[in-house]
């Protein structure tokens, strides 16, 4: 709630009578010539154990740190000089960039001649353009972005359309691999029976559906931040339970850190096709585009039935829902079981085509990363979705070289805020989304089943 | 049982560490109780405060070992500087990752993202900054056993961290009990609208709840660097753990916090003692998830605005 009388007024440019400090231009070039500070340190060099200072008097105490303040002053300046051009208010700096992309989406909407063209010409163009990548670039398409579009696609049912926040999403992801690598043999416990890759999908899927339900059964009941950290504590459970699986009470099942070796490639014979996947990976790729393309039209589908009304109806107001005969805990055990077996389904796919798998795989972060993918492309927003979760995967490998790896996690982590702070609706945002963002910042409704915003009444 | 054979000593060591959740886990309820909200980058304020204990020991400590006075002093520059960072790097989170949301009303998951990224961001700043082996804290005094409970040997470790414990628990008591500021917070905790139409200036008042709670669990990362070591993403399981404390003795609860502390760090150690070390971190989470089941008000329920 942007309860009017919580909020100071703050009233911009000159003529107001507040003090200079008080004076949002001012406070506004201020807070960028800090940004401009973090962003030198963020770029500058990196200190060590032994030296910890290094770092920062290497970035902020050499010419370079001129740049980066002289950058912030210019920005803040041409900001303020846009403000004041435009008169009253502010307005958002980059809408005149963004405009003729929401008018080619609004006229989608209207005419299906346009809608379809669209949808041939991005089809054409995934299905043609990886045969022109190398082999590295194909790689990254299978292993990082085809996956994880995959998960985000399952996350986007929990977080985007039911609003619930699940930060232990890659255990699923886990069960899956760990399905897969059980049933082909490679796990120190002997299955009754191997199986294909392929033939593991439907085990996995029920298998992840099942601990999905179990996890969500009784912690769904919970308010929504309980819900985030106890399914973070699932996510954990499931990894330490991987890593210490080598001496369960005695028995060797998981194989411990080491993880599991040498899963084949899925294989289909059957109706006359015999067809191997191997190393390579464009049939892989061919693989996930076609399910990618299932799961859109089939969530699609799903996001404007009774069932995807329903989550929304949660999303938006749960006491509203459940007072309209909603049975919110069953339609929320749904979307979980939803995005539990997609995530296992990646799960098998990534096990069979890496080969590989051990706890590395499945840490926090990742959970952590697959919600960023949906929040930065648009919760709830399929299109979107897709979008975030390819560019996100995309930026690391660009940056590779350039960055350290382990620093990308600072740039994630300052994306993340500014994002929140700047475009909280995401890069390709339902339409659905953005009113109820817009609606919640004036006051009305709470814009996620995780209750009125903070500030205002107590819950 | 498996614990009975050792069970002083274990009672010794969880309530030394579960007075370090308690610490840590009053950052989550104060916050919690003004906002409504998990404060997920809380565990980086744990983390600033080991690293601000850190290099003020480093600046203090000479080459010679530190005579009795000055082992006093040193020990409590460190974990004023440990709270001072932990107090900084709180106000900082609150200007950054907080207080522009909700100029905007934003929803609730739009807060717990960007919490989410503040905590990536500042671990992994700290990480770049002093690099990311385990630094220990250089040796202030030797810790020995000072004196038996019951068998338990109980050192100096032990007792400088209980002892810095209880101050700040029953300071922090009194501060939300009698003082102005206090009611105030407890006032917003309450019902922050009409706490405004009241006359209080929430804004201030979320402010300073982050930097009491960042004062305290800052002190905690300086104290947690003693005994383990400071590294940086120390701040994550011990966080997770402080909120599971937090959320045992019910949310929104001051006592509450601390009465989960020291149960969790009890049932941890005794935990462990039956299964094996390697399961540590699992039982924090399963406490987790059964008292949200079973009780998902915790022990002594949620009492958002209440005195004690």
């Amino acid at each position: 709630m942007s309860n009017p009388t919580l909020e100071r007024s703050e009233t911009p440019g000159p003529g107001s009578r507040l003090p200079w400090h008080r004076n949002e231009d001012y406070r506004r070039i201020f807070s960028l010539l800090m940004v401009g500070l973090v962003v030198a340190l963020m770029t500058g060099p990196s200190g060590n154990r032994d030296h910890p200072t290094d770092g920062i008097t290497g970035s902020w105490f050499h010419p370079r740190v001129l740049v980066f303040l002289f950058a912030a002053l210019v920005i803040g300046l041409l900001m303020t000089g846009y403000d004041r051009a435009k008169g009253a208010g502010r307005g958002n700096p980059l809408a005149p960039a963004i405009a003729p992309i929401t008018a080619v989406r609004d006229r989608m909407t209207s005419q299906p001649l346009l809608r379809y063209g669209v949808y041939a010409a991005i089809l054409a163009f995934a299905i043609f353009y990886p045969q022109t990548l190398s082999p590295f670039w194909q790689r990254v398409l299978v292993d990082q972005i085809g996956i994880y579009v995959l998960l985000a696609l399952g996350l986007n049912i929990v977080v985007g359309l039911a609003g619930l926040l699940d930060l232990g999403y890659i255990a699923f992801f886990a069960i899956g691999s760990y399905t897969t690598a059980y049933f082909t043999g490679k796990l120190p416990v002997t299955p009754p029976f191997t199986l294909n890759p392929l033939e593991v999908v439907p085990i996995a899927i029920l298998a992840t559906l099942i601990a999905g339900v179990l996890l969500g059964g009784p912690t769904l009941r919970l308010r929504g931040d309980y819900l985030a950290i106890v399914t973070l504590g699932f996510g954990e459970i499931v990894r330490i339970l991987a890593v210490n699986g080598d001496d369960f009470f005695g028995h060797n099942v998981t194989n411990g850190p080491r993880g599991a070796v040498g899963i084949p490639h899925p294989s289909v014979h059957a109706v006359g096709i015999n067809y191997e996947w191997t190393l390579s990976s464009l049939p892989y790729y061919y693989l996930l585009l076609a399910l990618v393309i299932v799961l859109l039209i089939a969530f699609n589908r799903l996001e404007n039935s009774r069932v995807g009304r329903a989550w929304t109806a949660i999303r938006e107001d749960e006491v509203a829902a459940a007072a309209s005969g909603v049975p919110t805990v069953k339609y929320k055990l749904m979307a979980f079981a939803i995005g539990a077996s997609t995530s296992g389904f990646a799960g098998v796919l990534y096990a069979s085509k890496v080969g590989f798998i051990s706890p590395d795989n499945y840490l926090l972060l990742f959970s952590i990363l697959v919600v960023t993918m949906v929040i930065f492309g648009g919760m709830g927003s399929l299109p979107g979705v897709v979008l975030g979760a390819a560019v996100l995967q995309w930026l690391p490998q660009v940056l590779r070289g350039k960055v350290p790896p382990e620093d990308r996690y600072i740039y994630f982590g300052a994306l993340l805020i500014l994002m929140m702070i700047f475009r909280p609706q995401g890069l390709l945002p339902s339409r659905r989304r953005s009113r109820e963002l817009k609606l919640s910042e004036e006051g009305i409704g709470g814009a996620d089943s995780l209750g009125a915003a903070p500030g205002g009444a107590a819950s | 049982m498996c614990f009975t054979s050792q069970f002083w000593q274990l009672t010794v060591a969880g309530l030394a560490i579960g007075s370090l959740y308690a610490l840590i886990a009053l950052g989550y309820t104060l916050v919690y109780g003004v906002l409504q909200l998990i404060n997920f980058a809380h565990s980086e304020v744990f983390m600033a405060g080991g690293f601000g204990g850190l290099f003020m020991v480093r600046r203090l400590l000479g080459d010679s070992a530190p005579s009795g006075a000055a082992t006093v002093l040193i020990t409590t520059a460190g974990i004023l500087a440990g709270a001072a960072a932990g107090a900084a790097t709180a106000f900082v989170l609150e200007r950054t990752a907080y207080r522009p949301l909700r100029r905007r009303g934003a929803p609730r998951l739009a807060y717990l993202i960007s919490a989410i990224g503040a905590s990536l961001f500042l671990y992994n700043l700290a990480g770049k900054e002093f690099g990311r082996l385990a630094i220990p804290v250089p040796q202030i005094y030797e810790s020995v056993t000072v004196f038996h409970i019951f068998s338990a040997r109980v050192t100096t470790n032990q007792l400088v961290i209980a002892g810095a414990g209880l101050v700040m628990l029953v300071g922090l008591d009194r501060l939300v009990a009698k003082t102005r500021l206090g009611q105030g917070i407890r006032a917003v905790a309450q019902d922050a609208e009409t706490a405004s139409l009241m006359g209080v200036d929430i804004n201030k008042v979320i402010t300073l709840t982050f930097v009491i709670g960042g004062l305290l669990g800052g002190a905690a990362g300086f104290l947690y660097g003693l005994t383990f070591n400071v590294q940086y993403d120390m701040g994550f399981i011990p966080g997770v753990k402080a909120f599971t404390a937090a959320v045992l003795g019910g949310i929104g609860n001051v006592r509450g916090a601390v009465l989960g502390g020291l149960v969790l760090g009890l049932v941890e150690n005794y935990g462990v003692a039956c299964a094996s070390s390697s399961y540590r971190d699992i039982i924090a989470f399963m406490i987790l998830v059964l008292v949200l089941l079973v009780r998902p008000s915790g022990i002594l329920g949620e009492r958002l605005g209440r005195s004690a």
